[in-house]
């Protein structure tokens, strides 16, 4: 259970790693990687200023 | 260049300004051999900045103004109120705090060359992916270079990495940052606008819940227009681009322009932490949370507290001791300079973010009426109070 990155919105602004609250978001170059522990809490959708992320299976 | 057979007096992650203003003072305190690593491939791009600074910081850190950085001088700020109500700020009153517009890409390049000068070593495209830890102090990172998995050991490392500091959390120097101490931002530079290009402009009020509106001017017809919102304040409806897009259209003097760049970015309005440090490891600049919870502004804090976390570096390595012990020279000398105002701006800011529009249509109205000698919260306060002493009641313990 993870989130999906939508590469054509993301701007590689590091939003979404600074604000997820289990630091499973990761800027990898500038490219937000999410790895294991995600919670769904869905501040990273939230925060993300154009939309990018969404949360797998919705 | 095997660096992984390197030991570094001292290894700053990150060549963000407050990156390279550290490894350039730890030079000229005395240390030798002192790297920097940075992600990018380009030091201070893609921007993350609406570029409005102070220049009262620059003697002190011994930049020289240059054109080639400095994109525009002002001559106050212009605030606003949802009804249209505005207050001018002039340099008499704002003291040092009104001041330039920079090139971010530009100023970030100078102060990596400014630690260059000093002996500093660079190294791009290498990114921390985790740090090693001996016992109970931090020894060194984990990097990536461009494809190429190798261990960087140092006698103290900095975390200078910015709002999305991976270091300052793997280092469990701090805790997950409260929603309403994010903001989330948007800005777009437009060119061939209408505006005063003389000052810089903010938006107070709904149109940026819990944050502003800024214009920051570029030159004359092209300023980087951009919001921050408090992330509390969002409920997943609309996204900070949208309420950029929403203000833009309502001004006809934007509408017409043109954006030449688009920018994004989190902004961190913490009051600041407890610590930021542990054996082996300091924070600075944005990764340490030291952005001005009011306005956002990160890079004169971050400046100021550069110059100390390098100093007390060279210290600390040339002392063979860079235990959490030591470094509370640091922490107790970045407080001194910065730690109250920045309490008192994060008190501020949890107050206004609970007024409402027809609250701060009041607010610049009183203020227009009084001569404001200097522009601080307590000022603010006592001079709001003297037309609508109503609305300060709940701010009285500040005052
Ligand atoms: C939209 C926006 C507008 C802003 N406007 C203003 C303003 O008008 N005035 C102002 O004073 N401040 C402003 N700020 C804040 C200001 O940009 C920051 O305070 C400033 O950039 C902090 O500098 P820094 O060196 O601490 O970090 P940064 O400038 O963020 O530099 C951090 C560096 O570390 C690198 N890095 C990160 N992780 C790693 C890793 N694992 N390995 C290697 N390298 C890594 C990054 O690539 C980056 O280059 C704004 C911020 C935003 C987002």
């Amino acid at each position: 259970m993870s989130v999906d990155v939508n590469f054509e919105k993301c701007m590689h602004c590091g939003a979404c790693a600074g604000t997820c609250p289990t630091n499973v978001i990761f800027l990898n170059d500038l490219t937000p990687e999410v790895g294991e522990g995600c919670t769904r809490c869905g501040l990273c959708l939230k925060v993300c200023p154009v939309r990018a992320l969404s949360l797998r299976g919705d | 260049m095997k660096h992984e057979e390197e030991h570094y007096d001292l290894l700053v992650v990150g060549a963000g300004p407050m990156g390279s203003t550290t490894a350039r003072y730890a030079a000229k305190n005395g240390l030798k051999k002192i790297l920097v690593i940075e992600k990018r491939q380009e030091i201070g791009s893609p921007v993350r900045c609406a570029e409005g600074v102070t220049l009262a910081f620059f003697d002190e850190l011994e930049i020289e103004e240059s054109d080639d950085f400095i994109r525009k001088k002002v001559k106050g700020a212009k605030l606003y109120s949802p009804a249209g109500n505005e207050l001018t700020i002039g340099k008499d009153m704002a003291g040092d705090e009104v001041g330039a517009v920079l090139e971010r890409d530009v100023f970030d390049k100078e102060m990596a060359m400014l630690a260059a000068e000093e002996g500093v070593e660079f190294m791009l495209r290498t990114q921390a992916k985790g740090l090693i830890k001996e016992g109970d102090k931090i020894v060194g990172v984990k990097a990536n270079r461009m494809g190429e998995e190798f261990e960087i050991r140092a006698s103290l490392i900095v975390g200078a990495d910015g709002f999305e500091s991976q270091i300052g959390r793997w280092g469990g120097i701090y805790d997950v940052l409260k929603t309403k101490n994010i903001m989330t931002c948007f800005q777009y530079r437009l060119s061939n606008i209408d505006f005063d290009s003389e000052y810089t402009h903010f938006y107070l009020g709904s149109s940026a819940p819990g944050g502003y509106v800024w214009i920051f001017p570029k030159g004359e017809d092209k300023a980087n227009v951009g919001l921050g919102i408090q992330l509390s304040q969002l409920d997943g409806s609309k996204t900070a681009k949208e309420y950029l897009d929403d203000f833009i259209d309502k001004h006809e003097g934007l509408k017409k322009g043109q954006a030449v760049d688009m920018v994004a970015g989190g902004v961190s309005v913490e009051h600041p932490p407890d610590s930021v440090c542990t054996n082996g490891l300091m924070l600075v600049g944005d990764a340490a949370r030291i952005v001005d919870p009011i306005t956002g502004g990160g890079i004169a804090n971050g400046m100021k507290q550069a110059k100390i976390a390098g100093e007390i570096a060279a210290e600390a390595v040339q002392k063979g001791d860079t235990s959490k012990e030591f470094l509370s020279r640091y922490e107790k000398r970045w407080r001194e300079r910065l730690e109250d105002k920045l309490w008192r701006n994060y008190m501020a800011k949890e107050k206004a973010v609970q007024l409402d529009d027809e609250q701060y249509d009041k607010i610049i109205d009183a203020l227009r009426d009084v001569e404001l000698e200097k522009l601080s919260t307590e000022a603010i306060l006592k001079g709001v109070a003297e037309k609508y002493p109503e609305l300060v009641e709940s701010f009285e313990d500040m005052l």
